[in-house]
């Protein structure tokens, strides 16, 4: 095993993503009846391919039941890919070194994640310092270095350790608790940080603060970050470039300024007409999307998105959108926007 | 604060304590309020500030620990002095509260239908097929689809945005001249949020009703409000219209909530942030409770005594020795 002190080099070379992924399917079969087969299938995640580049913020946005926390714990492999490959700095995830892989615990290593609820994600019987230095311990640290080590970082996190290291998580507020628990990702030095709506259930005022430390930790520990978050305006703000999903698929991807300034996709349009204004003088009179997003168990045939589409048409039904390319890494799964597609607005948006 | 000449609702030094053996929380601290028939007043704070409990007491809805004083009016009656008959009267006929988490403000083991048509029977005494037909009249007022067949089903069979509507139809059962919102759209998703918003904002319009809507979101408050109280430890530290407010709050504390709620346009930049967090509520503020975090903190005046409601222009008010008037 290497020791967890040593310095992970950048193996592939800047111009390699940190994270490849290609065709990522994740299905949950519902058991039922009485001989419990399988009566349905969520497709939580179908289909999903992107890459996460070094020392870039990837923003995934989405609705609930789109499968972006699916897709979050299968970046973390706290689930197994249905289907789908995983190729993290030119390594293949999972595969036997002797073969050019990375094992399940180096890869962990590498990757680490801060979840929604601070609290239920630290043990309640453990002083926080010591949350923070069990995984390193694991990983083959001496005892007093790994508390040394949750020292530093608790203090990189903006909490005096003197004042804060013995305490236990009731002991802390919501926020101080999300500090701690993005100390404890960062415990193992990893290189990528999965950050699933860490800052959703803070108030705004505390939302500010973990935002500019997580922007200085990514400068200063060098890192790459995954942003979930249903939050339009902090994903806008920290990401340098989105991911849209719907229902288990990518809808759009692209560099932020292209997506929020030019959303191709009809469902990021509504997506980010439906952030509330704050100027009550430019208040919506109609929703931008009627409904419910559907349920991912029978999802619709052909484009996802069409039975909440304003620009439905029979092509939409007949025929899964590709991804179209709009030039400068901005993707669309669009009928409209792929200029081949047969769709009538086609022809008039690739002009 | 503004005063209308018969206010629905009119709170006057309100202040709840919640009282155990071994400690005491001050989480309200002299609230005065208004509601004008027709308007929409939000209530804005953050985790800990009081505006779900202040909601809460106006419908005596709070656990006996809750020690309430002060005075509570809604369309002219006075909610503390009234027995438990008559407040079941009131719960449900002039008030109705729609919840956050619709999941757990519905009963599990009754139809939709029967929900709102038990609220009917009970209030307007009707037989079971008046409120079978009133209760598909509310489910299509509150535009849910098919709304037939959703007579019949339960909750857990409609999905997040559909359950928020079937309550705000049970809510709204039997025409309630005052209706309180605890963040009824904070669980759900963005573009069914805008939905359930502009749905209660015309249906308020259509009924005239008034409303009082906590939120913690300022966007919210941007999108259904006329009027904005921010309460801070307990208090309501400044109240005015709402544009008024969004455009230029008077008091620091909205100031900077508003300087921390990320919006477009601040990409790379840093965002202001107030330092710190709020007070612990176990001893009743005796100086401006935002004094620890405010950037223009004045030391012996702002710690010692609660500043008193200024007002600059007719229909503001501020609780900050800097506000002039």
């Amino acid at each position: 095993m290497t020791p967890p002190d040593t310095d992970i080099l950048d193996r592939g070379g800047p111009g390699q993503p940190l994270l490849a992924l290609a065709g990522l399917r994740k299905h949950f079969p519902i058991k039922g009846g009485l001989f419990g087969r399988t009566v349905a299938t969520v497709r939580a995640v179908d289909d999903v391919s992107f890459a996460v580049r070094k020392g870039e913020t990837l923003g995934i946005v989405g609705e609930s039941g789109c499968g972006k926390s699916t897709t979050a714990r299968l970046l973390m492999r706290l689930l197994d890919l249905d289907a789908g490959s995983m190729v993290f700095d030119g390594e293949g995830v999972g595969q036997d070194s002797q073969t050019g892989g990375i094992g399940l615990k180096e890869y962990r290593r590498q990757v680490q994640m801060v979840f929604q609820d601070s609290y239920a994600s630290l043990n309640p019987r453990l002083p926080i310092e010591d949350s923070i230095a069990f995984a390193p311990r694991v990983h083959g640290l001496p005892g007093g270095e790994a508390r040394e080590r949750a020292r530093e970082l608790l203090a990189a996190v903006g909490l005096a350790p003197a004042q804060f290291a013995r305490r236990y998580p009731h002991e802390l507020s919501g926020g101080q608790r999300q500090r701690v628990n993005i100390a404890r990702a960062l415990a193992l030095r990893p290189r990528l940080v999965l950050l699933d709506e860490p800052v959703s259930a803070l108030d705004k005022s505390v939302e500010a603060q973990v935002l500019n430390l997580l922007v200085d930790l990514k400068e200063r520990f060098g890192l790459t970050y995954v942003f979930i978050s249903h939050d339009l305006n902090v994903v806008q703000y920290i990401s340098d470039r989105v991911l849209v999903m719907y229902l288990g698929e990518v809808a759009e991807i692209g560099p932020v300024d292209s997506i929020y300034e030019r959303p191709a996709h009809p469902y990021t349009r509504a997506l980010l007409a439906s952030r509330p204004s704050m100027d009550p003088a430019r208040r919506r009179t109609e929703p931008p999307l009627t409904g419910d997003p559907p349920n991912p168990i029978n999802p619709p045939s052909g484009c996802r998105f069409r039975t909440r589409c304003p620009h439905a048409e029979p092509v939409c039904a007949e025929r899964a959108p590709v991804a179209a390319d709009l030039g400068g890494g901005h993707l669309a799964r669009c009928h409209m926007a792929d200029p081949g597609s047969g769709h009538s607005q086609a022809a008039r948006l690739a002009a | 604060m503004s005063a209308p000449a018969t206010p629905l609702m009119r709170l006057r030094d309100l202040s709840v304590r919640f009282v155990s053996r071994d400690s005491t929380v001050h989480a309200v601290n002299g609230v005065d309020l208004d509601l004008a028939t027709g308007e929409v007043l939000c209530i804005l704070g953050e985790s800990g500030s009081g505006k779900s409990v202040t909601l809460r007491a106006l419908m005596r809805l709070l656990p006996r620990t809750a020690r309430v004083e002060g005075t509570i009016e809604v369309a002219g009656r006075d909610v503390q002095a009234m027995d438990e008959g008559a407040l079941q009267d009131f719960r449900g006929g002039d008030v109705a509260m729609i919840f956050q988490e619709p999941m757990t403000a519905l009963d599990p083991v009754f139809t939709i239908g029967q929900q709102i048509g038990e609220t009917v029977r009970r209030h307007e005494k009707a037989s079971r097929r008046e409120a079978d037909a009133r209760a598909l009249e509310l489910l299509e007022l509150v535009q849910i689809p098919s709304a037939k067949r959703r007579l019949a089903a339960y909750p857990h069979e409609l999905s997040g945005g559909l359950r928020q509507r079937a309550m705000i139809a049970v809510a709204l059962a039997c025409r309630p001249k005052l209706l309180l919102a605890d963040e009824p759209t904070t669980a759900l998703d963005a573009t069914v949020q805008i939905q359930v918003l502009l749905l209660l904002r015309k249906l308020q319009e259509q009924m005239g009703m008034g409303v009082v809507f906590v939120t913690h979101d300022l966007g919210v408050a941007g999108e259904i409000a006329d009027r904005v109280a921010v309460m801070y430890a307990g208090k309501v530290v400044e109240e005015g219209p709402v544009g008024a407010l969004m455009g230029g709050p008077l008091h620091p504390y909205p100031r900077g909530l508003l300087g921390a709620t990320v919006h477009a346009g601040m990409r790379g930049k840093r965002l202001t942030t107030i330092p710190g967090a709020p007070p612990s509520l176990e001893r009743a503020p005796t100086g401006c409770p935002f004094a620890p975090r405010c950037p223009e903190v004045e030391e012996p005046a702002c710690t010692a005594a609660v500043p008193a409601p200024r007002s600059p222009v007719p229909g503001r008010a501020a609780r900050c020795i800097h506000v002039p008037g």
